[in-house]
């Protein structure tokens, strides 16, 4: 049995402690947000928070997360998440949506860091993002329309 | 979550309703639905006057869907049909996908032979189909309250959800009229709006999925989840057309999780309780693997380059194209190569297959619903009817869900076909490796084109051969699309050319190669939109003319393609200098009866490299149903058209594909894409589509421009920065 706190809620699973933290999360735990692309940390679909940090979690073992706190996108909260959350939708970003919860995740770890990114921070932060359907104007656009709501809130 | 769905008892319910042309026809109530009226005492009272729209008591309006959801925006723009003419509040539309039956909701672009998303013809097929029956309920709705308040329904209007009867002062909510229009026979004739009328076509009214795809609540098939379910791996063939001589399984059954290991027709499949146990039980797998394709790449495109010295079919000709290429003046030629490209959505291919003796629930982001019904039901040994398709929304697909062959499906059937034994639904899944190497490609292809200008520049001949794979040969859209041996997807764009050039002939050899083929967003116009937009610029240069005004004289007889070539020129400013190092180019190119131009603005480093920094792009897509539907589709299609001009390629070694990931088959990152800004042309013409138009023009613009900037022509993609080097 290994324990990981996600969202707020300690989970006692039952799996191979080589398991990334993805396929827990989906197939044990049913949070099926959080996306599988290519299992090899080369799309950023599976990002997750831990311990403040952006990670896919296609490529991370559970047997290295005793301890940590992990957010997924169903447990994401704060302003934030909220501004982001708001722009995406104003902004009609999503497309076919799959990429969504990683590049939203990706994008809060930024906002979390570098609350007034540049067109060139979000690129750097979000390079590793990938979006077959290409929405890429409107996730920059979305970026800096939650900064300015964030900087509007304060 | 899924603990009530109970699909092998009876998931769907049969009611008879009647239809605008007084035939009685089978009306399905997805699942969801039923399960929702199930908890209500009011189901009696819904209205369902047609297969496209049901209202119930509490206000809600369901719109079905027939089109699966990719990204392209048909839960969105499909439903401001009804809508508009149903005279409903937005807020009160929801979406549902229809579930799978041919009489109901065959794509009429198509004639209705399948029901499927493809070509770009959702809204095309849908225009009138919806616009009437979201006309219909409102005629019956605006007859039940005339009936119950005793008034002529002349006297009556409808508006945002209410029946009005303004000279009595009252309304009644379309909730509140279910049951009483329930009970009304449609009318067989309505009149649709006029464009003058419409409140909702035409605005950018907000996606209905944008919400639950971003906050992780969006289920896509690779979400759905039945109990007691287990997750199928399939390890298919290294090589194509290979096949299993003997496989050793014993270690792999030794893995913790999995339960079996079967043989299924497309390769060995092992079966377990998730993901990562099925992932490791088949790394475990030894297999002895015989026979296959042994091609490679460079040798293909060599064999390719020699059969485009040889006389090939016509596929189109007009005037003397020998006579005239003999007499020009000026004589260009110019030979193009383009690679084996995969779909690569983000979400794998999978579904959900749930078998019983009795029947087949299949969850999946189908795309051939009717097609994959039949295929799963003739591996299953069932009748059509008997196999039920959910659609869930698709994780991208680019025409990749929808295969003749329904390959993924079929590998579900079969591998839940070959454990009925353990009596669990099966998830069959693909590793994204297993995308990339198994794949179904747009094909390679080699063209060779040639030309010639006259003494004042004017351009008399014109001769274009393409040498690739058929996409339709043996597929059931061979009947018709494929005409005295030419497939009609292979030449699309080329055996059209706008262009006024008196003599011509287009040309096409389909080559047979043990490589499974596909559409490809887009499909001929990825090649041909490319090899026809850059050499009629190499034309442009010849000619000494300017490339939008060389176009522009040649484009008289084509006002819709002179138009979008007009704007984007104006909006981007065409003629204006730009410092070294930077170019601009242009192309425009029609596909599935859209109109879109572009300008590319690029600039060079002298080694090579460049940044695409802007496109312009102008679109004539018919009457704009949803302007930021339509833009989110242009800015889309050439992010989609700018991966192929700068990165992808599949390349195979001894039959095998050598790629695997994303590490080697690059997908356009956020810092490669440009700023694009979109102008859409006014146009009363019926809608057509956006969701692949806005891809061909993108890289021959790109190209143009950096020859603008380099002098040096791209002709092979993806595009290889060492032929730009200063």
């Amino acid at each position: 049995m290994i324990s990981l706190t996600i969202n707020n809620q300690l989970h006692e699973v039952d799996v191979a402690p080589d398991t990334p933290l993805l396929w827990v999360l989906r197939d044990t735990l049913g949070l099926t947000g959080t996306k599988y692309g290519c299992g090899q940390a080369l799309c950023g679909a599976c990002t997750v928070d831990v311990n403040g940090n952006p990670v896919r979690s296609c490529s991370i073992p559970v047997s290295a997360l005793a301890g940590s706190q992990i957010t997924t996108i169903e447990g994401a909260t704060g302003q934030a998440f909220e501004a982001l959350k708001q722009a995406w939708v104003v902004l009609n970003v999503p497309q076919c949506g799959y990429c969504q919860s990683g590049q939203i995740m990706g994008a809060l770890a930024l906002l979390n860091s570098n609350s007034k990114p540049s067109d060139a921070d979000i690129d750097t932060a979000m390079s590793g993002n990938l979006c077959r359907c290409a929405t890429y104007v409107r996730i920059r656009a979305a970026i800096h329309g939650a900064a300015d709501l964030l900087e509007a809130n304060l | 979550m899924n603990a009530n769905v109970n699909p092998g008892r009876r998931a769907f319910l049969k009611t008879g309703v009647m239809l605008g042309t007084g035939l009685t026809l089978g009306f399905y109530l997805p699942t969801g639905m039923l399960r929702r009226a199930q908890a209500s005492s009011e189901i009696a009272d819904t209205f369902a006057p047609n297969a496209f729209l049901r209202i119930t008591p509490d206000n809600t309006i369901t719109v079905l869907v027939k089109h699966l959801e990719m990204g392209q925006g048909v839960y969105t723009g499909l439903p401001m049909l009804v809508a508009e003419e149903l005279e409903a509040d937005w807020q009160q539309i929801k979406v549902e996908s229809a579930p799978a039956d041919l009489a109901l909701y065959g794509n009429l672009a198509w004639g209705g032979s399948a029901q499927g998303t493809g070509g770009s013809t959702s809204m095309g097929n849908s225009w009138e189909q919806l616009r009437r029956a979201g006309a219909t309920a409102r005629v019956m709705l605006i007859a039940a309250a005339a009936a119950d308040w005793e008034v002529d329904a002349n006297t009556l209007r409808a508006e945002s959800g209410y029946v009005i009867d303004s000279e009595n002062d009252r309304k009644a909510s379309y909730g509140e009229l279910t049951a009483k229009a329930a009970a009304l026979t449609p009318p067989v004739e309505v009149d649709l709006k006029a464009p003058k009328d419409w409140k909702i076509i035409g605005k950018s009214m907000p996606r209905k999925d944008s919400l639950e795809k971003s906050t992780g609540q969006a289920r896509f098939a690779i979400d759905w989840s039945l109990p007691g379910m287990l997750t199928a791996l399939v390890a298919r063939a290294p090589r194509f057309g290979a096949a299993v001589k003997s496989f050793d399984a014993e270690q792999t059954k030794a893995v913790p999780g999995v339960k079996t290991v079967v043989q299924i027709p497309q390769g060995i499949a092992v079966v377990a309780e998730g993901f990562w146990a099925a992932k490791k039980g088949r790394d475990a797998l030894t297999i002895d693997w015989e026979g296959g394709e042994t091609i490679s790449t460079d040798e293909l495109f060599n064999r390719y380059h020699e059969w485009a010295d040889k006389p090939a079919l016509v596929a189109a000709a007009e005037g003397d194209a020998d006579q005239a290429l003999e007499q020009g003046v000026h004589k260009l030629d110019a030979s193009f190569e383009f690679p084996y490209l995969a779909h690569a959505p983000l979400e794998p291919l999978n579904c959900v297959v749930n078998l019983q003796d009795d029947g087949c629930d299949i969850w999946a982001g189908s795309q051939l619903q009717t097609l994959d019904q039949a295929v799963a039901a003739s591996i299953a040994g069932l009748e059509p009817h008997q196999v039920r398709v959910h659609t869930l929304f698709a994780g991208g697909s680019f025409g990749r869900h929808a295969n003749p062959t329904s390959d993924y499906i079929a590998e579900g059937v079969a591998v839940a076909k070959a454990t009925r034994s353990l009596q669990a639904p099966i998830r069959l899944m693909w590793a994204r490796e297993d995308d990339i190497k198994g794949g179904y490609y747009r094909p390679q292809y080699v063209h060779r084109l040639s030309a010639s200008l006259d003494e004042s520049g004017q351009p008399i001949g014109w001769f274009h051969r393409i040498v690739g794979q058929s996409i339709l040969a043996g597929t059931p859209f061979e009947a018709m699309l494929v005409k005295d041996d030419i497939d009609a997807t292979s030449v699309e764009g080329a055996s059209n050319l706008p262009y006024a050039i008196p003599h011509r002939r287009i040309e096409l050899l389909s080559t047979r190669v043990g490589i499974s083929v596909l559409w490809w967003r887009s499909v001929g116009h990825t090649h041909t939109g490319f090899a026809t937009e850059v050499f009629i610029d190499e034309l442009a240069v010849a000619a000494k003319r300017d490339p939008v005004e060389f176009r522009r004289a040649l484009l008289t007889e084509h006002p819709r393609h002179l138009a979008v070539l007009e704007l984007a020129a104006e909006k981007a400013d065409w003629g204006s200098p730009l410092p070294a190092g930077r170019g601009r180019g242009i192309a425009v190119h029609e596909s599935f009866h859209s109109y879109v131009a572009q300008v590319a603005e690029v600039t060079v480093q002298p080694d090579g490299r460049f940044r695409v920094d802007r496109i312009v792009c102008a679109v004539d897509c018919g009457i704009a149903v949803n302007p930021d539907v339509i833009t989110a589709q242009m800015e889309g299609g050439i992010g989609f058209g700018l991966t192929a001009a700068l990165h992808s390629r599949i390349t195979l070694k001894d039959g095998a594909v050598e790629q695997s990931n994303f590490h080697d088959y690059l997908l356009l990152r956020i810092d490669e894409m440009p700023k694009v800004e979109v102008h859409i042309m006014p146009s009363e013409a019926v809608p057509t589509g956006v969701g692949e138009p806005g891809v061909p023009p993108c890289a021959p613009a790109v190209a143009n421009a950096l020859y603008a900037a380099t002098g040096k022509r791209i002709r092979r993609l993806p595009i290889d920065t060492n032929e730009l080097k200063a």
